[in-house]
């Protein structure tokens, strides 16, 4: 038994160099503004909760021990089971500590509001965002070009993504630039996310969405300047082919290929079009957004 | 025609012959189910199994039942966790490891199903069954036909599961189904069908139980047991089945329209035709967030009785605990959204819920902390359940800690969908739960089989499964800091996650080494009963009604009804004992009235099983017959009008006495 025991403890204290060895934890290295308030939140909530749960567990410990049956100098009071003050210490503390965390949480919940643009002097950049069996969809409707599987966009300026998908519910996330926000069919989510640092992110689809869900998964960059951020577009206009609404239907269909690919330009209206499919199933396909307001069809 | 009216969808290959896995799984079912037929041949044990256990309405037995039932469904799920375990510490880079993405798919969503469904909340429900009469002192509870109904539609919705593995598939769509994943149009198979009919039989079931067991509670308390003066399992008993009462119909509902959306081309929930997909996320956690206090409830009040018992202490705080469980159930019911933050609704609803569940947390820090004030000046022994319920004070501190952190909205957005959630959820589960289930179960054993269990393996076990959890979850907290998603069937090497991955399997072993120790002490102490029998009733010195009566107790449980003027009648009788001049009263003998057995529940679970695999398999002519013979038999169990009897008193005084004999020798 005292083993047993022995290796528990042991191993409990092998195993937590190993987990905060966890440093290559995308979630506490964030490379942009949200992230960065994000991590932020998640250390203060969590020294927060440890002022009571630290006691706790040292508590359980020492009377665990202090008050074993062997110990028979300690003192036993078998019916002592009420006390006014200390039951008003124990609803109390916590209350205090939970009205702090509540009024932070309300505070924050506001500031980090997914549909809340970000603060900068600079220009949004829209990136439309559909989530495929399994693949990523990016259109750039400003810059008239799409691509698959790769997204780019500059430093220090705030995308707007608007986000819907052409597939079962799934979750858009680039975890070092900030938190997520579901792809739903038929409608359309969005999330403002701003890079701090020049850099290649991980991205993916993390709401489970079938069989190819595992390779949904995409590439961020984020380049050092607008110049740069320029340049690509011309290379991708230069360098694939266009994005039609028949192109289109072909990505629709499953398929696992998670290559990177560019599109020339891109089909006037085209995510209005995939949002309208779900809509209203049966209206044809409209290369103007105004065409596809409700009201136009019966 | 006729075949197709006969056989529907079915036809010889969805056996998958070829694959090893399903097909080795599906052969050890058959071996193990012609054993056990072999063995009641063997023992010419037939007519004991029908008359003592099948159509038994007797609570204790159909507790035991519910307990064999989980036991075999826990075993089933623990192979799937134990298959995703291998399967992710596996395929790292270029391994695509030995599930592919269609298999390990159904892996996961049963794993869920099974654990859930069939696991957590048939012990809930056999526990409950057992002890909550005992502890009320009552003789059974108030519909014991309809106790035996739900266990056998539990059963059928666990058959369902079961046939599963062998003929089709499974739902490959995570464990609650969300649309339009699992509508026609992305999930054209069977599997959806086999879940929706799985939990829809079981969720009617389950409610049933639930009404019942309320109802129980309420109707049927022994003279002088006002609700303040009621165990607190049976508090926390009463709290669950009015969330059970509450939240199962939703459940039903919403798999019924699913089912109304995948069988006759309906629209609730689809992408396209004005279906809402976020209306059933909203429906299915209406249901899915009380479910967990459901199962959490019930095992905070075996934690009280336990802490109670062994430290030999009045617990602490009883009316701030009633209170408190009362408050955690309410706010059960407002708090679904957290578990879609990430699903697009604004600051102020978001924030709304999340403030909802971090308040949670402070009924429920008041409770830990009046158990630790009941340990403080008490004299622990530190028995199996004692050692389970310490281990639950730490370990779900620490899961309520990681789900106030999830509930600030800033933070879910980062770690929602990560495995960070996973090990929230199992810290909770299985500190909070499965501690309090194994705990309860080997506090209460002598009081079923008249026998304890070995300590000396329960420890032993109990120290593999706490060291397990640990090394197997500790390492997801981390995994999902590292931007680890969950349900992923590979990842790159690049990626970090692998050395995490397999030490989280280890410790999925080591939990296995729990299970199998578990096992052994189970036969072990079979095997030890003559010299571990509990000959007293009260092998713990225990505080309430149940550990007054003989272990096992007989049939009608109490052979006098108990009168109660205090929270731990049996304690206060016993000081009374040690008192000089204490004189027992000569015990009066009266007619006890009991229930009849009957097979109605087993056979209408029976037809509910038939039913539900016919309409999986869209088999008209099986469905038709099977669903009329349901309501034939449901009917004609309403005309049957001699479902009770009397023992007289004479035959109670001839067993009493041949009780206490058994105790004298």
């Amino acid at each position: 038994m005292v083993k047993l025991r022995n290796i528990f403890f042991s191993t409990v204290a092998l195993a937590l160099p190993l987990l905060l060895s966890g440093c290559n934890a995308v979630v506490l290295n964030p490379k942009g503004v949200v992230a960065v308030d994000e991590k932020h939140l998640l250390i203060t909530a969590l020294l927060l909760m440890l002022t009571i749960v630290l006691p706790v567990i040292i508590l359980t410990a020492v009377i665990s021990r202090r008050y074993r049956a062997s110990n028979k100098e300690a003192k036993y009071s078998p019916d002592w089971s009420h006390s006014y003050v200390l039951e008003a210490i124990w609803w109390g503390v916590p209350i205090i500590i939970i009205s702090i965390l509540a009024t932070i949480t309300w505070i924050s919940t506001h500031h980090l509001d997914p549909h809340r643009p970000l603060v900068s002097d600079k220009k949004p950049l829209v990136i439309q965002v559909v989530a495929l069996q399994w693949r990523w969809l990016f259109i750039y409707p400003e810059q008239n070009i799409a691509t698959m599987n790769y997204v780019e966009f500059p430093t220090n300026v705030p995308v707007t993504f608007l986000i819907t998908a052409d597939a079962p519910m799934n979750s858009f996330q680039i975890p070092q630039l900030g938190g997520q926000i579901y792809a739903m069919a038929g409608m359309q989510t969005q999330l403002h996310l701003m890079a701090n640092e020049p850099g290649i992110y991980e991205g993916r689809s993390v709401n489970f969405s079938g069989d190819g869900f595992t390779g949904m998964a995409f590439t961020a960059t984020a380049t050092p300047s607008e110049d740069e951020f320029n340049q690509w577009v011309t290379t991708v206009k230069s360098s694939g082919t266009p994005l039609t609404f028949d192109a289109y239907k072909q990505l629709a269909k499953p398929s696992e290929d998670v290559s990177v690919q560019n599109y020339s330009s891109a089909q006037n209206a085209l995510f209005d079009n995939i949002i309208m499919k779900f809509m209203m199933p049966n209206t044809p396909l409209q290369d103007s957004p105004a065409n596809l307001a409700p009201a136009s069809s019966n | 025609m006729l075949e197709q009216l006969l056989f529907g969808k079915l036809t010889l290959d969805a056996i998958p012959y070829q694959n090893p896995i399903i097909m080795g799984a599906g052969g050890f079912m058959v071996l193990c189910a012609l054993a056990v037929i072999g063995a009641l041949f063997y023992f010419k044990r037939w007519t004991w199994l029908w008359k003592e256990w099948l159509t038994s309405v007797d609570h204790k037995k159909i507790g035991i039942m519910y307990i064999i039932l989980a036991t075999i469904m826990l075993l089933r799920g623990f192979s799937d966790a134990i298959m995703m375990r291998t399967q992710q510490a596996i395929a790292v880079g270029s391994n695509m490891g030995y599930l592919p993405p269609e298999h390990y798919d159904q892996v996961f969503t049963a794993h869920g199903v099974i654990m859930i469904f069939f696991m957590a909340t048939a012990l809930v429900f056999g526990l409950v069954n057992i002890i909550v009469p005992l502890q009320i002192g009552a003789r059974d509870v108030a519909y014991p036909y309809l106790n035996s109904l739900s266990f056998w539609l539990t059963v059928s919705g666990a058959a369902l599961v079961m046939v599963c593995l062998v003929v089709g598939d499974f739902a490959a769509t995570g464990w609650l189904a969300y649309p339009p994943l699992s509508e026609l149009a992305y999930s054209p198979g069977e599997g959806v069908d086999y879940y929706l009919w799985a939990l829809t039989l079981s969720g009617v079931g389950t409610l049933i139980g639930g009404i019942n067991i309320f109802v129980t509670i309420i109707k049927m308390r022994c003279p002088g047991m006002t609700l303040m003066k009621m165990p607190l399992f049976t508090w926390s008993v009463l709290c669950s089945m009015i969330l059970v009462i509450v939240s199962f119909p939703i459940l039903n509902i919403t798999l019924g329209m699913l089912f109304l959306d995948r069988f006759f081309g309906m629209h609730f929930f689809t992408a396209g035709f004005g279906g809402n997909a976020m209306m059933y996320v909203n429906l299915i956690w209406s249901w899915g967030h009380p479910e967990v206090y459901i199962l959490v409830l019930p095992a905070f009040g075996i934690y009280s009785e336990i802490v109670a018992t062994f430290c030999k202490k009045t617990l602490f705080g009883y009316t701030a605990m009633v209170w408190a469980t009362i408050a955690i159930a309410f706010l059960s019911f407002t708090v679904w959204l957290h578990h879609f933050f990430t699903m697009g609704a604004g600051a102020n609803v978001n924030s709304a819920f999340g403030i909802a569940t971090m308040i949670i947390s402070v009924p429920t820090g008041v409770k830990i902390f009046n158990w630790l004030a009941t340990m403080y000046q008490g004299r622990i022994t530190f028995t199996t359940p004692m050692m389970w319920t310490i281990a639950f004070l730490v370990t779900f501190s620490i899961g309520g800690m990681t789900g106030v952190l999830m509930s600030v909205p800033g933070v879910d957005f980062q770690v929602h969908n990560s495995v960070f959630l996973i090990a929230h959820f199992h810290n909770t589960i299985i500190g909070g739960v499965v501690f309090g289930l194994f705990a309860g179960y080997s506090y209460w054993f002598p009081k079923m089989f008249g026998f304890t269990l070995n300590e000396r393996i329960g420890k032993y076990a109990f120290w593999c499964w706490v060291s397990g959890f640990y090394i197997a979850f500790m390492p997801l907290y981390a995994l999902g800091l590292m931007g680890m998603t969950r349900r992923l069937n590979h990842y790159s090497e690049a990626s970090g996650f692998h050395p995490y991955l397999v030490v989280a399997m280890i410790g999925a072993f080591i939990i296995f080494c729990g299970i199998a120790l578990q096992i052994i002490q189970l036969i072990v102490s079979i095997k030890q009963r003559k010299q571990n029998r509990d000959l007293t009733g009260d092998p713990w010195d225990a505080r309430t009604l149940e550990w007054s009566i003989p272990s096992p107790p007989p049939f009608y449980n109490f052979a006098i009804d108990p009168v109660v003027d205090s929270r731990d009648p049996f304690w206060v009788e016993k000081q009374k004992q040690h008192e000089s001049g204490y004189v027992a009263e000569k015990p009066h003998y009266t007619d006890i009235h009991m229930p009849r057995n009957t097979s109605m529940g087993f056979i209408i679970g029976l037809l509910g099983f038939v039913f539900g695999f016919a309409m999986v398999w869209n088999m008209v002519i099986p469905a038709a017959v099977s669903g009329i013979a349901m309501l034939f038999f449901i009917l004609m169990r309403m005309c049957d009008f001699n479902t009770d009897y009397y023992v007289k008193a004479a035959e109670v005084e001839k067993i009493e006495a041949e009780l206490s004999t058994g105790v004298k020798q």
